[in-house]
């Protein structure tokens, strides 16, 4: 009846798991009870849970990922202090079992459910103002991606209390995540995590493609799109290029553990190398999904505060569709020594180059773009500065390591760690929170504090080179990843001193929470009443803040790159004459509604248990039936009521 | 407007189904020799019932495109029929494909046995899991044909099933050229 579900799945003898899932229940709990107490039981349902809206989804997704990251950065603590303490014949205080899901749990959350959703929150809120639409192509759809990507997130969590994660890397590679090697439901827990979060994750991708293609304002070509758009079609292409790649993948993982198949199995003929092939064909383009929206972000932080025009807007749009084709011709460097052989590896070491020439390209046009311009050192310019520090040599330790020879040496060791948290905190997180702040008026109609703001970026900048730069030294004097204790007292005081740089990136984020909270608290003396707060450039400053549920009451009409801009200097008048009708998507539970048989049914196949996994399949077929019956899903907003919410706003 | 869009969007759905299929092929492409002891496409395919199977298909997709001919000169009848005829040849396609597989397992070569079966099982159900698909949201199509007309709901779905359609047609003929004429050679 249950399969493989019994009361031993829960850890009771595990003091720091129970703690920490009494942690997250009571917090669940509380908010439970807080939204009782205010009754906004309805309230929550009306305006958020049931929303279609591009903006509200955006916030969802944006706000999904500020907690993975409290949830992702809690393991990479534990990861730290463990490893300071374990050392000379002391074990620290997790056990291998445990720890390894730890550093399996923070690279699965801290890629699929902290940057995936941030990334694509700021897209989702983001694009559709940017190109003068009123929404995206398929707000219903929208909905339903980003519940996906929530009922994948509370699956992950899950696995917390109920069984246990997997113990196999974020990656999960065979033969050690098939059956014979792990036969537990971590691996498990893990690939149907991904599997349902990932088809969220492809269908926003096709929808804020078909949008970026087909809802742009009228009169605005691709050439006059803003970079951070351009960036978001570069990302969105390799969504839908990369992601079915990864769906594969995983589901011959699945077939291998739940039928018994031979994909990559030791045994019956199966390669585990194509595993690792396959993967990464999706695993490196994945890397470029999350960073090419971040430098979108960084590019137009850095023209709005310098007040100019971004240098080089056209190489910079060539190099943002050079990186997206490039990026998949890398893939092989994660794996040189897996022995493809000289000709080969020297082919994807070449390949793998040939990116930093873009890269580069980027990193001068943000350079050139400060340069002469009336630079305003605002918490989303430092971040900017401070990722074109830190990335630059994120990147040149990964050309360094494009070298197979070199490579070989490096492989799985401490370095690579050090390498990729460089570009990817550097590039990514640096990103989302400077666009965290950059947006943060547009969408509630408050600036965020800007003191706290920079205190924020300094613990991060400052936590992150004390965390990161002992870890290359480590790699060099041979210290490999995933390790759980050691007896080498040379390593010693490069891991106190990592860790203690994880410790003021935690300062960092516990800031950022006092951000927060202390400008809601004082939200109405930081009021922006303009809708511009920064003298923008483009068409998501152009309306207010917040900006109406369909964002423009009139589509702007577009003659040039930086729209907003060019309205302001030859002072077209923004006031609106003529109203017109506005169609308007209804709210829709759907989304809420497949996520809830979503978690049922991935919960009921990690346990064997079929029938429950049967059943909600059957629930989601017959959901969309009833629904897709519906055919009055848009209603019309009249130019009377356009004109009320208009002059209210 | 809003069918150009939609029908714009899940061209691009389609294109990821296109490659969701081309991970397929390429795991097929690299282990259709790990027979692992056990026996070989050449010593299990039955190109005869591949070739039915194909034409199944292939007439279904010509019945499809006449079911949206009648569609736009707004004959209710003539698509209602023309579906129908999609649907039961789109069924016996199935049907032909289940038992291939029923026999194959029955004989030993489940998909089990090697990476050359686990490969092709799911290559070629994967597709048929889509002509599953595509069978119910045709009936479902029909169902609100018969008591709505051509509303553009329903128009703009018509027109996505089969353009979905059309491609599971196209990835079939992959299927035969790869799997059972080049993967069934001796």
């Amino acid at each position: 009846m249950f399969g493989k579900l019994t009361w031993d799945a829960i850890p009771f003898d595990q003091p720091i798991v129970m703690g920490a899932c009494s942690g997250v229940l009571i917090g669940i709990l509380g908010v439970l009870a807080l939204i009782t107490y205010l009754k906004r039981w309805r309230w929550l349902w009306t305006e958020w849970l049931t929303t279609v809206d591009h903006k509200r989804v955006g916030v969802m997704y944006t706000l999904l990922a500020l907690v993975m990251l409290l949830r992702g950065f809690s393991d990479a603590i534990m990861m730290r202090s463990q490893l300071a303490l374990a050392h000379d014949g002391a074990r620290g205080y997790l056990p291998p079992e445990h720890y390894d899901q730890v550093f399996s749990a923070h690279g699965t959350i801290m890629i699929f459910f902290m940057a995936m959703p941030f990334v694509v929150g700021l897209m989702n809120f983001v694009v559709p103002l940017q190109i003068g639409a009123r929404d995206v192509a398929f707000p219903k759809l929208n909905a339903i991606s980003f519940w996906l990507t929530a009922a994948g997130a509370l699956l992950v969590n899950l696995s917390l209390g109920i069984g246990e994660f997997s113990r196999t890397g974020w990656l999960a590679y065979p033969p050690l995540s098939e059956l014979a090697y792990s036969p537990g439901v971590g691996v498990d827990y893990y690939l149907w995590t991904l599997q349902i979060s990932g088809v969220g994750t492809l269908l926003s991708g096709v929808n804020l493609l078909a949008t970026i293609l087909r809802m742009r304002a009228p009169g605005m070509k691709l050439t006059m799109m803003p970079v951070f758009t351009w960036t978001a079609f570069a990302s969105n292409m390799l969504i839908v290029a990369a992601f079915p790649i990864l769906t594969v993948t995983l589901a011959e993982l699945l077939l291998d553990r739940y039928l018994g198949m031979h994909f990559f199995t030791n045994d019956g003929g199966g390669d585990p190398m194509m595993f690792i092939n396959l993967i990464w064909s999706w695993g490196h383009p994945e890397v470029y999904i999350l960073a090419l929206p971040a430098f979108g972000i960084f590019s137009e932080v850095i023209a709005t505060f310098s007040g100019k025009p971004l240098f080089g807007y056209r190489s910079m749009v060539i190099a943002t569709m050079a990186i997206c084709l490039l990026g998949f011709t890398t893939w092989l460097h994660h794996f040189f020594t897996m022995g493809s052989g000289a000709n080969v590896n020297t082919f994807f070491g070449i390949t793998t180059m040939i990116i930093a020439i873009p890269t580069g390209v980027k990193v001068f046009n943000w350079i050139f773009t400060m340069y002469g311009g009336r630079v305003k050192y605002t918490s989303p310019v430092l971040w900017t500065i401070g990722f074109i520090v830190t990335f630059t040599v994120g990147g040149m330790t990964g050309v360094l390591m494009a070298v197979p020879p070199a490579d070989f040496v490096l492989h799985n060791s401490l370095f690579l760690i050090a390498h990729f948290h460089n570009v990817i905190i550097g590039s990514v997180v640096f990103a989302c929170l400077a666009g965290l702040t950059y947006w943060f008026p547009k969408v509630w109609g408050f600036t965020l504090d800007e003191r706290l703001g920079k205190a924020v970026f300094w613990f991060w900048f400052v936590g992150f080179y004390f965390a990161f730069m002992p870890l290359y030294v480590l790699g060099f004097m041979g210290m490999t990843r995933r390790m759980n204790h050691y007896d080498h007292p040379s390593w010693n005081i490069y891991l106190y001193v990592a860790a203690f740089g994880a410790f003021l990136i935690l300062i960092g984020i516990l800031l950022q929470i006092v951000q927060l909270v202390y400008s809601i608290w004082t939200r109405e003396r930081r009021r922006d009443e303009t809708g511009d707060p920064w003298n923008g450039r483009t068409l998501e400053w152009s309306t207010p803040s917040p900006p109406p549920m369909y964002n423009f009451p009139v589509l702007p009409i577009v003659t040039s790159v930086d729209a907003f801009w060019e309205q302001k200097r030859n002072r077209v008048s923004t006031e609106v004459q003529t109203f017109e009708e506005i169609e308007v998507p209804k709210n829709s539970p759907l989304g809420f509604f497949i996520a809830f048989f979503a978690v049922t049914g991935g919960f009921g196949m990690i346990w064997h248990i079929f029938w429950l996994g049967a059943l909600s399949l059957a629930a989601i077929i017959a959901l969309i039936a009833v629904f897709a019956w519906d055919e009055h899903d848009e209603y019309v907003l009249s130019p009377a009521s356009v004109k009320a919410m208009q002059t209210n706003a | 407007m809003r069918q150009r869009i939609t029908a714009f969007g899940f061209y691009l759905y389609l294109l990821s189904d296109a490659i969701l299929f081309a991970g397929l092929f390429a795991t097929f492409a690299v282990l259709h020799n790990s027979t692992n002891g056990g026996p070989t496409g050449h010593d299990l395919f039955s190109l005869k019932n591949a070739y039915i199977e194909t034409a199944l298909l292939l007439t279904s997709s010509l019945t499809c495109g006449m079911a949206m001919l009648a569609c736009d000169g707004r004959n209710r009848f003539g698509a209602l029929f023309m579906l129908g005829v999609t649907v039961l040849l789109g069924a016996s396609f199935l049907n032909l494909e289940l038992s291939e597989f029923s026999h194959l397992i029955a004989d030993g070569a489940g998909p089990d046995r090697s990476a050359f079966l686990s490969s092709f099982f799911t290559l070629v159900s994967t597709h048929g899991l889509h002509v599953f698909a595509g069978l119910l949201w045709a009936i479902y199509i029909g169902v609100q044909l018969l008591r709505r007309g051509f509303s553009p709901a329903v128009m703009r779905r018509f027109f996505c099933f089969s353009l979905f359609w059309h491609v599971i047609d196209v990835v079939w003929i992959g299927v035969f050229t790869f799997v059972y004429l080049v993967g069934g050679r001796a």
